[in-house]
């Protein structure tokens, strides 16, 4: 059990960090130039790390799969990032964002790793700034701040709807300087296949090169995993295509927990599902909550006759409309967090009320919005948003209302990490999604970029220390070590595994069903049964990808398909853990919700007594159930409330 | 300042300066041509007295050969230049980029202004200046006669009003293009900009054509 | 309202930097004009897969027109017939039953082909490490709010910075010239003073590495600007230019 220790510094909540910074091994430039980094992912956590520890003198390897580190998912993330500067004058502070975190979280997150974040929010946008990333900012010349859902105050800065982005291309910025110094090594269209543990450390990784299909080695002192989330388990999702868990799970399989796998977050404002060949769901920013309405008729014949298109939504009168937001949380209204927006959506539609024409959709309505600002200024505010609707959809959402449906879109799950970043495997770190540190069962709008952002620039250059204090005797590796040899054996022998089904159905086939049993089973409400039968349709699901799987050409050239299937057999076995975990914990919380665990209201019902820990999952074997372990997550300094966003 | 050579935005700086000082050659060149409408003893007053064989005329027509032969060196490299960084295949489908016809093919426009500048040169400056300066036997020094035996020929006046339509087409894209590579550009003033660029290339391409075809036409010397 | 048509494709087949390359016809039906662009490819995948063929291969990611990721001459534009937008972006309903559309990858001598569609764009990569960043490390810089900007101004360097890095300028400009990308970069950061301290050093290293890469001059053609998925003005061009004219002419 000492696995899981989660090495909190003592302390006053508010003292902890600086007593930890004040108190750690650090290592001396001379020495950071001996030590090598290896960084997985270009995006807001993985290119601001990169950045942040080649600046300090260590000698970082940063990889990523697509063809620049500035096309990392983080990218598209629109709405903003919240930080406790309290510009704005209404209040906020440190301590607020904190408890808004810990709340939003549905109180399943750990109390020190939060406070830092509040803590360092501030830092980054000061950061942000210096690097030219172009905030919104007031007339007079002062940085522009909006509300966002789960606060009551305004704390999140953005940059129009491409927040992610502009963040994203700072970040880069800093990390092509350093490339430029030498400070960095960068590898493009290389995808990590296998993590290299010697003597039980991390000192490694196996890398594909997608361009010639060559396996490649490569040594260091220690491995940062910034690889993302694993939404697209769920095939449809708001992730990019080529986001996947797989460096994640190649960490989980080599030893590395895996937290919470279970608390995946689906967005409320996503662009509904039109067809069959659907291939991702496209996010409509959550600022729009700010000042779109949402709304289902009330009268089932009005959903029917929408739904038929007989009616239009412009028909139906005043009256007839539920805001139902509005109606059940009357001091959020439109802003209630996510989880509780999407849950309502979902019980709305399930009722018969649902719009477009699957009846899986409800109404964003700015129309009011339109009236009380002029359409100036919500053309000003969400322009881009509108317009990117009405190229999807070929509506116009000024003059009809938009249509939106909640779909996958981030996973507080990950790798487990304790308060330096470090997994259970020494030298082996996680940062942003790829951990599952912050966000507790629920992240609040416009706290990843924020999460990323912290882990990258401003926690892990100083925790990694710690570690890398240790190792300065430790001369560079060579990759020509047994360990490097048995785990490229390892990866290459599942590749021709792969390679040699030559069954008869795509990637993306298997993928779609995988989709299907995820979103049915395991998706907004669960269930003990569904969840059993998930296991079970995941393991038929499993043995058809390995017969029947067919990938053309060959291993060893550039072969699209042979990428998605290693992350495809990885996402069929996450989609496993995520259903166990989701069985195991019988009570509702943030993205999680067991239908057998509501209060009389349909609200989610927490049980503090049974599960406050962190389900930490331990691999075991194939085809054997993995073995949980738990975190108890102490509460020192916030009492638990049942959430309320209703007074 | 090899950086005039070496970096792009140099050989452009240096296509654009020696185009602007073609284009104040141009309006000037126009507006003597214009004398011819007027009275002949004016244009060969100036063509002789303040122009001929002096020497800040030898010098500013060197000075003006100078610039053509730069700008026109300039192009042949720059035209190079980006076709070989065009790559070496090319798009099946025909762009339907909708750009101006004129930016597309200033090089072409500009062979053909060539080979009539050729022609023009040796019409018209070989007979007066040339011949002058090299002592030449038989140098004109009643230019404005020299003007309307070769306007009486229609052809000529033909291949001149063409020429100077693919001037007019240089000039429009060449105008704002110059000073927008010189780095005379924003939101507001690139508007402006190839309203003005329109209005040059107009006035200078109109007045070249107004002159040759009043002079064929017998419309000129109207003042004696 | 959108229905089903049925289309052939025209697309570019080559399978890798030294093979000569070809096109290849495809016939697809009953593809939905709701569906996207990279999904028609994705199905026409799909159809090769079950023939046993190799599939197309393109690059694309987001999915939402924000990576920049995605590429594709079609029909004679970068990104396709639509405006404003990236080919993830583009739905069938621009084509009509019947059409045949024809599908190549970005040409330009900067940007060499991999595979099929796939280009390598890491020149851009190379331009942007030449000198595309405020010089600041992490941490030890002054609170957000220490210099004031005037808003038009930062809308202006958020206008330049909305640049996707796609390469649809160089693939639509007839000289090959990544002056539009260029320009964006160096523009965001000359309108902030952040950026101002380093701005001389900034224009002539970037431009001295898209030279040196092979990218060709810019003429104006202002082709760069109509295919711009996200509408960079060639104004910026200009800015670029004077930029880097002071900074020469004060060397």
């Amino acid at each position: 059990m000492n696995k899981l220790d989660a090495k909190i510094p003592k302390g006053p909540l508010a003292e902890k960090w600086s007593n930890y910074k004040n108190h750690q091994k650090l290592v001396n430039p001379a020495n950071k130039r001996r030590l090598d980094i290896i960084v997985v992912g270009t995006g807001l956590a993985g290119a601001s790390a990169a950045a942040s520890l080649g600046e300090m003198g260590f000698k970082v390897h940063n990889f990523c799969i697509q063809d620049s580190p500035r096309r990392a998912h983080s990218i598209a993330a629109q709405g903003g990032i919240n930080a406790a500067k309290n510009y704005p004058n209404d209040g906020d502070s440190v301590y607020r964002l904190f408890y808004d975190t810990i709340k939003g979280g549905d109180y399943r997150a750990r109390e020190a790793n939060v406070y830092r974040l509040a803590e360092v929010s501030n830092s980054i946008i000061d950061q942000c700034v210096a690097q030219g990333v172009p905030f919104a900012r007031e007339y007079g010349g002062l940085l522009d701040n909006r509300s966002f859902g789960g606060a009551q105050v305004s704390r999140t800065f953005y940059a129009r709807g491409q927040t992610g982005q502009q963040l994203l291309l700072g970040a880069y910025s800093a990390l092509s300087r350093a490339i430029q110094k030498k400070q960095v090594q960068l590898y493009t269209r290389y995808e990590m296949v296998e993590l290299v543990i010697i003597e039980g450390r991390a000192r490694g990784i196996i890398a594909r090169n997608l361009v010639t299909g060559k396996l490649e080695r490569f040594a260091a002192h220690a491995v940062v995993i910034a690889t993302g989330g694993y939404g697209n388990t769920f095939f449809l999702s708001t992730n990019a295509m080529s986001s996947n868990g797989s460096a994640a799970w190649q960490c989980y399989k080599k030893g590395a927990y895996f937290a919470n796998p279970c608390m995946a977050q689906i967005h409320p404002t996503c662009i509904p599902v039109h067809g069959e060949y659907q291939s991702k769901l496209t996010l409509m920013s959550e600022s729009l909550r700010n000042d779109g309405r949402i709304w289902v008729p009330k009268k089932l014949e009005d959903a029917k006759a929408i739904r038929e298109g007989k009616l239009k939504p412009t028909d139906i009168k005043e009256e007839d409309r539920d805001y139902y937001l509005e109606r059940r949380y009357p001091a959020f209204g439109n802003l209630v967090p996510r989880d509780v927006a999407s849950r309502a959506a979902k019980e709305r539609c399930d009722a018969g009320y649902g719009v477009g024409n699957t009846g899986l959709a409800v109404y964003l309505d700015f129309a009011e919005a339109i009236e009380r600002l002029g359409r100036d200024v919500v053309e000003a505010r969400y322009g881009n948003l509108f317009q990117m609707y009405e190229k999807i959809v070929d509506d116009n959402p000024y003059e009809t209302p938009m249509m939106i449906y909640p779909a996958i879109h981030y996973t507080m799950g990950g790798i487990w990490v304790d308060y330096e970043l470090m997994t259970t495997i020494p030298g082996l770190f996680a940062i942003g999604e790829a951990n599952f540190s912050d966000h507790g069962a629920n992240r609040l709008g416009a706290s990843a970029l924020m999460q990323g952002l912290a882990d990258g620039y401003f926690v892990l250059p100083y925790t990694i220390q710690n570690y890398l204090a240790d190792q300065i005797n430790v001369p560079r590796f060579q990759t020509d070590a047994p360990e490097f040899a048995q785990a490229e054996k390892e990866i290459n022998d599942r590749i021709e595994r792969l390679m040699n089904i030559k069954g008869k159905h795509s990637v993306d086939h298997i993928h779609r069903e995988l989709g299907h049993i995820m979103w049915d089973f395991v998706g907004m409400g669960r269930d003990a049964e569904g969840l059993k039968k998930a296991i079970e349709k995941l393991k038929e699901l499993k043995k058809d990808f390995w017969t029947n799987l067919r990938i053309p050409g060959n291993k060893e050239t550039l072969n699209v398909e042979l990428e998605k299937a290693l992350r495809l057999a990885d996402f069929i076995e996450i989609g496993e853990l995520m259903a166990h975990d989701a069985l195991d914990r019988e009570e509702s919380c943030g993205g999680h919700f067991r239908l057998e665990h509501q209060t009389p209201e349909g609200e989610a019902l927490r049980h503090d007594d049974q599960y406050a820990y962190v389900s930490c999952w331990e691999y075991q074997g194939e085809d054997k159930d993995p073995v949980m372990h738990k975190e108890p997550l102490e509460y020192e300094f916030v009492e638990r409330q049942q959430r309320n966003y209703k007074s | 300042m090899s950086w005039l050579i070496d970096s792009s935005i140099g050989r452009k700086f240096v296509q654009s300066i020696s185009g602007l000082f073609m284009v104040l050659f141009l309006l000037f060149h126009m507006s003597m041509n214009l004398v011819l409408i007027f009275s002949y003893d004016a244009y060969n007053f100036l063509a002789n007295e303040v122009l001929g064989a002096n020497w800040w005329a030898i010098i500013g027509t060197g000075v003006i050969a100078l610039g053509f032969v730069i700008h026109i060196i300039y192009a042949i490299i720059l035209t190079l230049q980006n076709r070989k960084a065009r790559g070496k295949d090319r798009y099946a489908s025909p762009s339907k980029t909708a750009t101006t016809w004129s930016s597309q093919n200033m090089f072409v426009l500009g062979v053909f202004i060539l080979l009539f500048l050729i022609l023009h040169l040796y019409q018209m400056w070989y007979n007066m200046q040339f011949k002058e300066l090299f002592m030449i036997e038989g140098a004109r020094h009643d230019g404005a006669q020299l003007v309307e035996e070769v306007f009486s020929h229609l052809w000529v006046v033909i291949v001149y009003v063409i020429a100077f339509i693919a001037l007019w087409f240089h000039l429009t894209h060449g105008f704002w293009s110059a000073l927008h590579t010189i780095g005379w550009n924003n939101t507001i003033w690139i508007k402006r900009i190839k309203v003005l660029s329109n209005i040059v290339a107009t006035v200078i391409c109109l007045g070249f054509m107004v002159v040759a075809i009043a002079v064929h036409l017998g419309y000129s010397n109207l003042l004696g | 309202m959108d229905k089903d048509i049925n289309i052939k494709v025209k697309v570019w087949r080559q399978n890798g930097p030294k093979d000569k390359g070809h096109f290849e016809t495809y016939s697809l039906e009953k593809i939905s004009q709701g569906s996207s662009f990279l999904e028609m490819l994705d199905i026409l995948n799909e159809q090769l897969i079950n023939e046993g063929k190799e599939p197309v291969v393109f690059d694309h990611d987001c999915r939402e027109g924000i990576c920049g990721m995605c590429s594709l001459y079609i029909n004679g534009h970068p990104h396709g017939p639509d405006t404003g937008i990236t080919t993830c972006q583009l739905h069938m309903r621009h084509f009509n039953d019947g059409d045949t559309i024809t599908v190549e990858p970005w040409r330009s001598a900067g940007f060499p082909i991999i595979k099929d569609l796939m280009v390598d764009r890491s020149a851009f990569d190379k331009i942007i490490q030449a000198g595309g960043y405020i010089s600041v490390n992490t941490g030890g810089v002054p609170d957000a709010n220490a210099i004031p900007i005037p808003r038009e101004d930062a809308e202006m360097a958020m206008d330049a910075a909305a640049c996707i890095g796609c390469g649809a300028c160089v693939a639509a400009c007839k000289n090959g010239s990544a002056m539009l990308f260029v320009s964006a970069k160096v523009s965001q950061f000359a309108l902030l003073p952040q950026g101002r301290v380093e701005a001389a050093r900034r224009a002539k290293s970037m431009v001295a590495k898209m030279d040196e890469l092979g990218f060709g001059n810019c003429t104006n053609t202002g082709a760069c600007e109509v295919e711009c998925p996200k509408n960079i003005s060639i104004t910026n061009i200009a800015r670029l230019n004077r930029e880097f004219l002071k900074a020469k002419l004060r060397d």
